[in-house]
């Protein structure tokens, strides 16, 4: 069995931060990403693109990138979206989100674009 | 108006006589019931289905005269049908509808009072069993229902699209209070969503209530600043007197504590529903645990059945409750248990005796409650859990995050990171039970903290049979 190693984890390193689903996986591929909205398509939930400067990230309001895709299902289309707004706001975090409006909720939300953290 | 007129005749007479209806169409409004029966010898099953119709409403073993000032037949349980029990000759299902004016408005306590009540200990059957009731959707609204429910849960905490996860704090008891909030802030800095109170751990005279919740909320605070997520821990205010578990809710709202929990069972449904109301007033999560369920719940032949036990928790209140695992070291067998795991979150359950669901059951517009999966379950469990239990649940580890050789943190980030990968590769339409050790040994790949507790605990297995399991021919 391996040595015991440390929990690299404190207040001072900002790299602790998570941002909830997803977060402690390595960051998603192109591809990865592209199944992920083909999840979202599949169940019938609306996509939208949120972006927000990392040191807000816990507020619950991000900033919408133009507004929720009701109804799109092409998977490029929704791609070219959190494309345009990460190239629009490099340094931000930007997450994919499927609001699922039979529960009144988010069925997914997850972060593809990771910010630079701070 | 003519009418047939009663006169007084006092003596003993058949229940069947009074309480045998095969004639009748139950009512939309009608509770109705399905209990196991096994009759004394000699005892007709239309007797003994209309005596426990009897005994659970208006009837008692002889006729009074002051029955005649009301209109009995309009209040009384009736034995509507009969079947039998596939597996079980000694048995059979006794089917039966009551009025809606029988029960209080909003109070679980009155439905059980009467339904399993006195009837249990009555002569003429030999053993009794609730095994499923159907509440009227006119006396569902009448009820408070979960305080919060899942949604309002989700947006509170701001966790999508996947479980959540949770910790029960190890050892259960003996701890000091600080070191306890120790416990909890590793679990949580890790990566879990939630820490949970052990159900023994009140305020025992090693570690008071105030001194836990004041060292766990410190806890909470440090690892919500260091990991940016938001996270809880279940306070547990169950106590000795609804005076006494008030002062403590009202402490943890204080303090700032997003959940609190109960013990729906051994606190009691009035206390509960109290407790639900005060959450719903205070914006509080509820947590409930179900310690007691298993003396009720488990023979097969006498008791309550857990879907009941289920439902009434949804009428009284919580937005939490334990459902058992099917895969750990606890009671539950598979189909039963997505059974009522169905019956805490849609709003709207299909008769399936597949399932032991014996009736239609409409939850109008009542939130829904998260089923908690806790007990024996560690990171090779991850790929069967998030398939059986889906994204509305809460996965609690204990001894799977505590025990890992290096720590509660490190225990954490394993259970978090194979979690991660199991709903990534769930959405990618992988086959989660299938595929889960390849899609576990691809995620520890870049989480130390996962291989190892890959390698702590592939031996480890629960593989004794189910001992409550659903009627099905066996022959």
């Amino acid at each position: 069995m391996t040595d015991m190693q440390d929990y690299k984890s404190s207040l001072a390193d900002v790299t602790s931060r998570k941002f909830e689903t997803f977060s402690y996986l390595p960051e998603m591929t192109a591809e990865q990403t592209r199944k992920q909205v083909e999840y979202i398509v599949s169940k019938g939930w609306n996509p939208a693109v949120e972006h927000t400067e990392p040191e807000n990230a816990t507020d619950s309001y991000w900033y919408m990138w133009k507004l929720p895709m009701f109804g799109e299902t092409d998977v490029d289309r929704i791609l070219a979206e959190t494309e345009a707004c990460h190239k629009a706001h490099p340094n931000n975090h930007v997450r994919l989100v499927g609001y699922d409006n039979y529960a009144q909720s988010k069925g997914a939300e997850m972060v593809i674009y990771r910010g630079k953290p701070v | 108006m003519p009418q047939d007129k009663k006169t007084y005749n006092a003596g003993v007479k058949d229940y069947r006589e009074t309480y045998w209806m095969p004639e009748y169409t139950p009512l939309d409004t009608d509770f109705l019931a399905c209990f196991k029966v096994i009759p004394q010898d000699g005892v007709p099953r239309e007797e003994a289905a209309a005596a426990v119709a009897a005994e659970s409403s208006t009837g008692t073993w002889t006729t009074v005269w002051t029955d005649l000032l009301t209109d009995l037949d309009y209040y009384k349980g009736r034995a509507y049908a009969i079947e039998d029990v596939p597996g079980n000759d000694d048995a059979f299902y006794a089917f039966i509808a009551y009025p809606i004016d029988l029960f209080e408005e909003g109070s679980v306590v009155n439905i059980l009072t009467s339904l399993v009540g006195n009837v249990f200990g009555f002569k003429a059957v030999r053993a009794l069993r609730l095994e499923d009731v159907r509440i009227p959707r006119a006396y569902v609204m009448t009820c408070g229902g979960p305080p919060n429910g899942i949604q309002v849960e989700r947006d509170k905490l701001n966790k999508y699209g996947r479980p959540m996860l949770g910790c029960t704090i190890k050892p259960k008891l003996g701890l000091s209070a600080k070191n306890y909030g120790r416990a909890v802030y590793e679990v949580l800095r890790g990566g879990l969503d939630f820490a949970k109170d052990d159900e023994n751990v009140n305020s025992q005279p090693f570690m008071r209530w105030r001194d836990r919740f004041d060292y766990v909320m410190e806890g909470i605070q440090k690892a919500e600043a260091e990991t940016g997520e938001k996270k809880g821990s279940y306070l547990n205010v169950t106590a000795p007197t609804p005076e006494e578990m008030y002062k403590r809710a009202e402490y943890a709202k204080e303090i700032g504590a997003p959940i609190i929990m109960h013990d729906y069972l051994t606190a009691g449904f009035t206390a509960n529903t109290g407790l639900a109301n005060w959450c719903r007033e205070n914006g509080m999560l509820l947590h409930i645990h179900r310690a007691m369920h298993a003396v009720i719940d488990r023979n097969p032949n006498h008791g309550i059945h857990f879907r009941v036990l289920t439902k009434m928790l949804r009428l009284s209140g919580g937005d939490h409750l334990h459902s058992g695992t099917v895969v750990g070291k606890l009671e539950g067998d598979r189909e039963a248990t997505l059974g009522w795991i169905d019956i805490m979150r849609d709003s709207y359950n299909k008769e399936d005796r597949s399932r032991g669901i014996m009736f239609d059951q409409d939850w109008g517009s009542m939130p829904g409650v998260f089923p908690v999966a806790s007990g024996g379950i560690h990171v090779w469990h991850m790929p069967a859990l998030v398939s059986i239990f889906g994204d509305d649940s809460v996965l609690q580890f204990g001894g799977g995050t505590l025990g890992h050789p290096w720590g509660n943190a490190a225990g954490a980030a394993a259970n978090r990171v194979a979690l991660e990968a199991c709903v990534q590769a769930r959405n990618e339409g992988r086959e989660l039970e299938k595929e889960g050790k390849d899609i576990l040994t691809n995620a520890a790949k870049s989480s130390p903290e996962l291989a190892t507790a890959m390698e702590t605990w592939k031996e480890i297995k629960f593989e004794f049979d189910t001992v409550d399991k659903l009627d099905t021919q066996h022959r």
